[in-house]
């Protein structure tokens, strides 16, 4: 078999922090026989988890040199795999990754992986994978090839993530996993969990799909791990290990429903999670040597696409980007937050008041004209606080507190010594502007007035104010609670201060930040309404339904565009589409249908009577529709050519800073997918930028394959 | 007064310890927190005393002779929160220097005997390496002003040197024979498998080296007299006392679970020892090491024992001279079987505030290989002159005068 070591790292690998794979001998408990134990560990304490670089690879390599010649002269009778504390290992260093420019080089860094890994499958003693802590993709893949595995009940961060990245677990998990779980768990794995907002697995999870053989308690999970391995080498405890290989008509339906699951989430429009069901299928029958070669040749043909590189890029907005907001001033300057007040007490005012309360554990003042709305607003909070109690997510002392901290009241005297106040009103400026004013006579000069628009301008919102420099735009997406961006929108007076504040603020209700210039409706609304009125328009000219509905497909978009339109509201969508017009008439039209239908008051679009939705009858009888039809290739490449144009026209005007906070923003505000980079990317790699535009967003390599 | 006001019997249930390790960057704990030991210990005793629910567990108490750090906040209640115990368990922390976890089990025996509890653990820790001798110290200045104290007995090692001025016949020969036997006892209980079965295996953590198994005593040594005879007498030139005739600087921590022994026939718990008597005694603080014969001679007139009733000895051995001491009391020779059968703190060392309960470990060991003897006793010197003893009863006593 071939030996990796540093010697064959290539000359320019790129830097890396390597996991060292420490070799000791430890005398098993009760006189079972001594042991190899090799710890993973990168030297860093838990908030720099353990990867696998080259480097890593190859100590793990010289490890088990050690204890291949060890068991070989009858010195060890197991060999067992840990991590440092809380961390087992998260997977390949994928830093290298975005520079690979040749297939070859990427096969060989995925054979690496093989070479070594499967070292801890093929050795004359059992092995056993201790798992610790935190083990996602590569890492979870040591324990997988062990022959044995021991699990801690407090690891979380349990996954084969690589599907979410647009990789596939590729040093061996695609060929063991499905051999030592059954199809249909590893499907969930590789597949479901990935497509699912990259859902983790918790170790009782882990242990109940057959992940692991025991699970331990944390406290002295090492000692009772190696207990249980003296155990199982003395014979005290036998796993069994029934064939899953046997029944072929399981293994294919189990495949089957991975791919529907994979149609329903990406459309066919990401390779990636059917590469991995390919994989998973093929293991079945394939030996070991045919399974690793399999996932090396389709971990090179993922790394050499675009797709992957998009995924990457997205992945590190999403990670750092999102964490480091571009254009915020410095947090020393924002202000501390003791209570909050929220005018309005609407659905969306009471939602945000809920997450107030919850994150920041202030008093929250909700106001409203009459009583009436100011009691049910309250009593919205109170409730929902009661359900997370019911649900057992919240103790009762907790509850008690959340609950006495949310008050209502028709006046704005209580707003007097919040910090900051958030208006959620009518969506018209002179309400607003009144409200701001109002609530400017009760507040001390610094604090803070935010305003939930979606497309008013802030600046304007403030301008009659005695403190206008403290206005700033803040907002939130819906369901306000799960969606994890907020815009926030500097109007022409805002101070440093009070921009601060609200990103400080945006933190502490856990939310990804983005700074955007006070625009007519920011970033995402800004996109998703003129994408998809290119598409409205394009049905509207007499495109039919079902070509409109599935044009935008091959994008691999959360949602189709009806679909999106019917859960934003007709009347909602139609309201922005009017502002969105009023400020570019000439690149934001005007559907006279939609129109029609919130002139009639329809609020339901479409009918769910067959696999596919379609129109309404009431609906469609109000329609008027043209004669120009377009097939969905032309719907979908005017859509993309109208987004294109209105990116370059938004960072020409500084709406946002980087082509990055467009993607970042439709990756967190539109729950656009990871493969498309957010959009930029694949704006650029369709060839839409460059011909709409006269360039491309991002440079070679920054999200696609770098040119040689 | 309330109805069931009757004194009850104690019996020691249950005691495990660690492997002692060396103290210092080199020692096999030299990167392993001192309340993690407790912890290894304390779900050691959970686990093989699997009738015990641990809701019954009344009180924890860990002793530590330098409450800080992974030694402070109150061990007995944080120990057994990370070891499992149920939040309705309570616990405190003890120190009495050396008989630290001595004195975490008379105390709690003492709530047991009155009925203020019905099960408890005691245990103790010594973390040397992190931990050293004197750390933060601040002794009040009158103590040496006023003479209260003489400078010396804050340096066992000086305190060991006085005992042997005070008792010329105790040479340095006969303690460094005492040490090479406490060795080689050691060694055959090791041998004969006698130790390991109260070791709970931990595991440590070393940066450089990765996570690795104590499963034995790091300090024990094969020596000769001759070796030892050419060691250096750190504490006086020309004096007596070595580190081959001393106990080392060591980490490690001991554990034990008590009973009223109506609970533990109760709840089907073992039975390897039953508390007689216990006893503390101050002497001068600069021969600290003799404190014993003043405890054990209390322990006995309180139990209306003499020293010829007691058929087993678990001395503490932090100074051969300090043992020799007590024996020459006594009347019993150096080298008498009755004596420390499974070697001592010489050999395996002595984290200062566990070693008490290793006492205890041992003399259940003894007792179930010697069903002939009834009366055991442990004891122990303790800084700044003190003695303490707990003398218990075999319950494998089978009435027979010799087996």
């Amino acid at each position: 078999m071939s030996r990796f070591t540093t010697d064959t790292i290539p000359a320019g690998a790129p830097d890396e922090l390597v996991t060292e794979a420490h070799y000791r001998l430890v005398d098993l408990p009760g006189g079972a026989g001594r042991a190899a134990l090799i710890t993973l560990d990168n030297g860093k304490d838990h908030t720099k988890p353990s990867t696998f670089g080259l480097g890593g690879l190859a100590s793990l390599s010289a490890a088990l040199d050690q204890a291949e010649a060890a068991a070989a002269a009858g010195e060890i009778v197991a060999v067992a795999v840990t991590g440092k504390p809380f961390i087992l290992a998260v997977g390949a260093d994928l830093t290298g990754v975005g520079q690979l420019t040749d297939r070859e080089q990427a096969r060989v860094t995925g054979q690496a992986g093989h070479d070594v890994f499967r070292r801890l499958g093929e050795l004359p003693v059992p092995s056993f994978g201790l798992i610790n802590g935190a083990a996602m993709g590569g890492g979870l893949e040591v324990a997988l090839h062990c022959t044995y595995r021991t699990i801690s009940s407090g690891a979380g961060m349990l996954a084969l993530p690589e599907v979410f990245l647009g990789l596939i677990p590729g040093w061996g998990g695609a060929y063991l996993l499905p051999r030592l779980i059954g199809p249909q768990n590893a499907v969930k794995v590789v597949v479901e969990n990935p497509l699912s907002q990259n859902r983790m697995l918790k170790a009782k999870d882990a242990f109940g799909l057959g992940i692991a053989d025991v699970m331990l308690e944390p406290a002295d999970f090492l000692v009772q791990s190696l207990r249980w391995a003296a155990d199982v080498v003395t014979g005290a405890v036998v796993v069994d290990r029934p064939d899953l290989t046997a029944d072929a008509a399981a293994w294919d339906a189990a495949v089957a429903a991975g791919r529907a699951f994979a149609d329903a989430k990406v459309r066919g429009a990401a390779a990636a999670p059917y590469k991995a069901l390919d994989l998973i299928a093929a293991a079945r029958t394939s030996t070991r040597d045919e399974g690793f070669a399999a996932e090396d040749e389709a971990l090179a043909d993922l790394v050499m696409g675009d797709e992957l590189r998009a995924g990457l890029y997205s992945f590190d907005l999403v990670q750092r980007r999102a964490k480091r907001p571009v254009g915020a001033p410095d947090k020393s300057l924002a202000r501390p937050i003791t209570k909050v007040g929220v005018v309005g007490a609407g659905l969306m005012a009471s939602q945000l008041a809920l997450l107030f309360v919850q994150r920041l554990e202030v008093p929250v003042v909700l106001t409203d004209l009459d009583q009436e709305r100011v009691d049910k607003g309250v009593a919205y909070v109170h409730g929902e606080i009661a359900k997370q109690l019911a649900k057992g997510r919240l103790n009762q002392d907790k509850a008690n507190r959340l609950t006495a901290l949310v008050s209502g009241s028709t006046s704005k005297a209580g707003f007097a010594d919040a910090s900051v106040v958030i208006e959620a009103v009518f969506e018209d400026l002179k309400v607003k502007q009144q409200v701001f004013a109002e609530v400017e006579a009760v507040v001390a000069p610094e604090c803070v007035l935010l305003t939930n628009t979606s497309s008013l301008s802030v600046t304007a919102m403030a301008e009659n104010l005695q403190h206008p420099e403290r206005v700033v735009g803040f907002h939130f997406f819906n369901p306000v609670a799960l969606m994890p961006l907020l815009e926030i929108a500097r109007a022409e007076r805002t101070d440093d201060a009070s921009l601060a504040t609200a990103f400080a603020l945006g933190k502490s209700l856990k939310k990804s930040c983005v700074l955007v210039k006070d625009a007519p409706a920011f970033v995402v609304n800004r996109l998703l309404t003129r994408f998809l009125g290119e598409v409205t328009a394009a049905f509207d000219e007499g495109t039919p339904f079902d070509v409109a509905e599935s044009a935008l497909d091959p994008m691999g978009l959360p949602m189709s565009p009806f679909v999106l339109l019917q859960l934003v509201g007709p009347a909602v969508a139609f309201h922005t589409s009017e502002t969105m017009h009023q400020a570019f008439p000439d690149r934001y039209g005007i559907s006279e249908n939609q129109r029609r239908i919130v002139e009639a008051g329809k609020t339901v679009l479409l009918a769910w009577d067959g696999p596919t939705p379609r129109i309404a009858d009431d609906v469609a009888e109000l329609l008027v529709l043209g004669d120009s039809p377009s097939t969905g290739d032309e719907v979908r490449q005017r859509a993309l050519d109208a987004i294109a144009q209105e990116i370059r026209l938004m960072l020409d005007e500084g709406v946002v800073a980087e082509p990055q906070d467009i993607d970042l923003c439709m990756l967190l505000g539109a729950g656009w997918p990871f493969h498309l980079g957010g959009i930029t990317p694949y704006l650029d790699r369709t060839g839409t930028s460059e011909r709409v535009t006269g360039a491309r967003f991002l440079a070679p390599g920054v999200a696609s394959v770098p040119t040689a | 007064m309330p109805s069931n006001r009757a004194v009850r019997d104690v019996v020691l249930v249950d005691a495990v310890r660690t492997p002692f390790g060396k103290a210092g960057a080199n020692g096999i704990y030299a990167e392993t927190r001192a309340d993690d030991l407790v912890v290894a210990v304390f779900r050691e005793l959970l686990r093989r005393n699997p009738g015990l629910p641990p809701e019954r567990i009344d009180d924890v108490a860990v002793a530590a002779t330098t409450q800080m750090g992974d030694q402070g906040l109150t061990l007995g209640r944080t120990a057994g929160i990370l070891a499992g115990f149920p939040r309705s368990v309570p616990g405190q922390s003890v120190d009495r220097m050396c008989a630290g976890a001595l004195t975490a089990v008379t105390n709690l025996s003492s709530g047991i005997g009155v009925g203020a509890y019905d099960v408890v653990v005691a245990g103790g820790v010594e973390h040397m390496g992190r931990h050293p001798m004197g750390e933060g110290m601040d002794p009040n200045p009158r103590l040496i002003a006023e003479k209260l104290v003489d400078p010396e007995a804050l340096f066992m090692g000086k305190t060991a040197e006085n005992l042997h001025d005070r008792f010329p016949h105790l040479t340095k020969a006969r303690a460094d024979e005492y040490a090479v036997r406490s060795q080689e006892k050691t060694a055959k209980a090791y041998a004969d498998g006698v130790i390991q079965q109260d070791l709970v295996p931990v595991s440590v953590r070393s940066a450089s080296l990765g996570y690795g198994l104590a499963t034995a005593d790091e300090p024990p040594r094969e020596t000769t007299v001759e070796t030892l005879a050419g060691l250096k007498t750190p504490f006086r030139a020309h004096g007596r006392v070595t580190a081959g005739n001393s106990s080392g600087l060591n980490d490690g921590a001991t554990g034990a679970v008590l009973a009223a022994e109506e609970v533990a026939d109760e709840l089907g718990l073992t039975k390897k020892a039953r508390m007689v008597s216990f006893a503390f005694a101050g002497v001068a603080p600069e021969v600290m090491g003799i404190g014993p014969v003043p405890s054990t001679q209390k322990a006995l007139e309180r139990a209306g024992l003499t020293i010829d009733d007691i058929g087993l000895f678990e001395i503490n051995e932090a100074f051969a001279v300090q043992v020799l001491a007590f024996l020459d009391h006594y009347g019993i020779a150096d080298d008498d079987a009755r004596v420390n059968p499974y070697g001592g703190a010489i050999a395996v060392g002595h984290p200062l505030a566990s070693s008490g309960i290793r006492l205890m470990a041992y003399l259940a060991r003894s007792f179930e290989a010697h069903p002939e003897v009834r009366y055991g006793l442990t004891t122990m010197c303790i800084g700044l002159g003190m003695g303490g003893t707990v003398i218990w009863e075999n319950p494998h006593f089978d009435g027979k005068k010799d087996a």
